[in-house]
């Protein structure tokens, strides 16, 4: 069967069996090896994606399903080829990886936790990754990355996805949108120097 | 690719669901697959094909209707965790859903998946079996209601006949003012599979006496039940042991035994539970301002 699948943005076409999952399709017709298959039935959280910015195991769900849908991989994250996303960096500078294997999925799953919610609590956190499987650091550094990337979303002062602001929140005004981000950018890096820097 | 083949086929009505589901008995419907998927990667499952209904907009959605909230079969896990209709009319089924899977198989999940898969652990299927709730089903002669615990008749069984599609879930709202809710459940980590829920709704009136109750415990045995503590209507429950009413309501409980709890374990936590998820609903039911205050 023929599938064009919206991935990262972009319109891909594939001819896949029914019975190949979206994950198979990522990596094998895709090339976009960053989705990892680890028990390939629904356990492990590895192979998670967006789909329409909710976190969803791409081993759970059939290519010739997933027409019509946004899906993000951890790929379609980072800005600009050779950048990290702010979660990516986050998850680098606390340690919140060792082998990797499960980092794509902890990273997509906080960012679509980051982007509800700008400020959870470690509760919120732990909820969000307990689909999440991971082996080797435990799970503390991963919390506290993904705490150190909402501490950094929010000093950006801005909301990140036009549609997680809430409705009723007074509009950001020009001057603060064109500085915020910066701002932010700047006082984290601001602490990385007290800490002694970034290499 | 590690199911076995099958065709995949993604009808445009209920309609036509129906037919393709009776015309070829090995045929499976798939929603979110979120249960189905697994049995295929294992190939415990090995249909001949697919009939996915999750884009049947006449299957989606939340909606009120005399006296009830009508729950579309494919309406996702995660919409019902967070539809405001919900939390108003049905904070027994609000407070459950935390505990179905976990939030990225809720995403896809949902709510028909669950009822139809009728796992004796699940969550939804307790909260239907707890309210009364009433399941529609669909097939080529037409749309048919059956009360909950008739649906439900085993691990994995339900009384669904080939051919047949759910369709909705139709769940009672109470009319009293004053109602609590109250779920517990204990497992290895929060999401896994429940050894013991219990889910408890309470209505009292002014003075605190109970109106209505209603407890179910799911996990025990093979499948979610209703447990009978109407003793505890008419009574204050400040003045009444619930334990007590509990603890003989649950005292013959078929409980089944596994390498992770034991029968005895299970009908030990299950009165526990009942019990505290009893005594939550009356205290939030006691926390709601009646009419006389």
């Amino acid at each position: 069967m023929k599938v064009k699948l919206n991935v990262n943005g972009r319109l891909r076409e594939a001819d896949v069996e029914p019975r190949k999952t979206l994950l198979d399709t990522l990596r094998e017709d895709f090339l976009l090896v960053g989705s990892h298959a680890g028990c390939e039935h629904g356990v492990c959280g590895a192979c998670t994606v967006l789909i329409d910015g909710e976190p969803s195991r791409a081993c759970l769900m059939f290519a010739v399903q997933a027409d019509g849908y946004e899906i993000t991989t951890i790929e379609g994250l980072a800005p600009a080829p050779g950048e990290l996303s702010i979660v990516q960096d986050a998850f680098c500078e606390t340690h919140g990886l060792q082998c990797g294997y499960c980092t794509p999925g902890m990273i997509l799953t906080a960012h679509a936790l980051l982007t509800q919610n700008d400020a959870p609590t470690r509760d919120d956190i732990v909820e969000a990754i307990s689909g999440n499987i991971c082996r080797c650091t435990g799970y503390g550094q991963i919390v506290e990355a993904v705490e150190f990337a909402a501490d950094r979303l929010r000093k950006t002062n801005a909301p990140r996805d036009p549609q997680a602001a809430v409705a009723d929140e007074p509009p950001v005004g020009r001057p603060a949108k064109s500085k915020a981000p910066q701002e932010g950018i700047l006082e984290a890096a601001q602490i990385d120097a007290l800490r002694g820097g970034r290499s | 690719m590690k199911p076995a083949p099958f065709d995949y086929v993604r009808p445009s009505s209920l309609a036509e669901a129906c037919d393709i589901l009776a015309g070829d008995e090995d045929a499976r419907i798939i929603a979110g697959g979120q249960t189905l998927i697994p049995m295929l990667a294992m190939r415990l499952a090995r249909p001949t094909r697919l009939i996915d209904i999750l884009r049947l907009k006449e299957l989606r959605g939340i909606r009120s209707e005399d006296g009830a909230i009508v729950i579309g079969a494919v309406t996702r896990q995660a919409e019902v965790e967070r539809s405001d209709i919900i939390k108003r009319a049905l904070p027994l089924l609000s407070k459950a859903l935390p505990w179905v899977g976990h939030p990225p198989t809720r995403n896809r999940g949902t709510v028909g998946g669950s009822i139809a898969n009728a796992d004796p652990s699940a969550e939804i299927p307790l909260v239907a079996v707890t309210l009364g709730a009433e399941i529609e089903i669909a097939n080529p002669a037409g749309r048919t209601g059956m009360p909950a615990d008739e649906f439900f008749i085993g691990p994995m069984l339900t009384s669904v006949m080939p051919g047949d599609c759910v369709c909705a879930v139709r769940f009672p709202v109470w009319p009293h003012r004053r109602v609590g809710t109250g779920f517990h459940e204990v497992s290895a980590r929060q999401s896994d599979f429940a050894f013991v829920a219990a889910a408890a709704q309470v209505a009292i009136d002014e003075d605190g006496r109970c109106l209505d109750v209603t407890l179910g415990l799911g996990g025990v045995g093979d499948r979610a039940l209703r447990i009978d503590v109407t003793p505890l209507i008419g009574e204050d429950f400040g003045r009444v042991s619930v334990a007590d009413v509990v603890r003989a309501a649950t005292e013959g409980l078929e409980a089944s035994s596994d390498l992770h709890a034991t029968a005895d374990y299970r009908r030990r936590v299950a009165s526990v539970l009942g019990t505290r998820a009893l005594e939550d609903a009356f205290a939030e039911a006691r926390s709601h301002n009646g009419a006389a205050q």
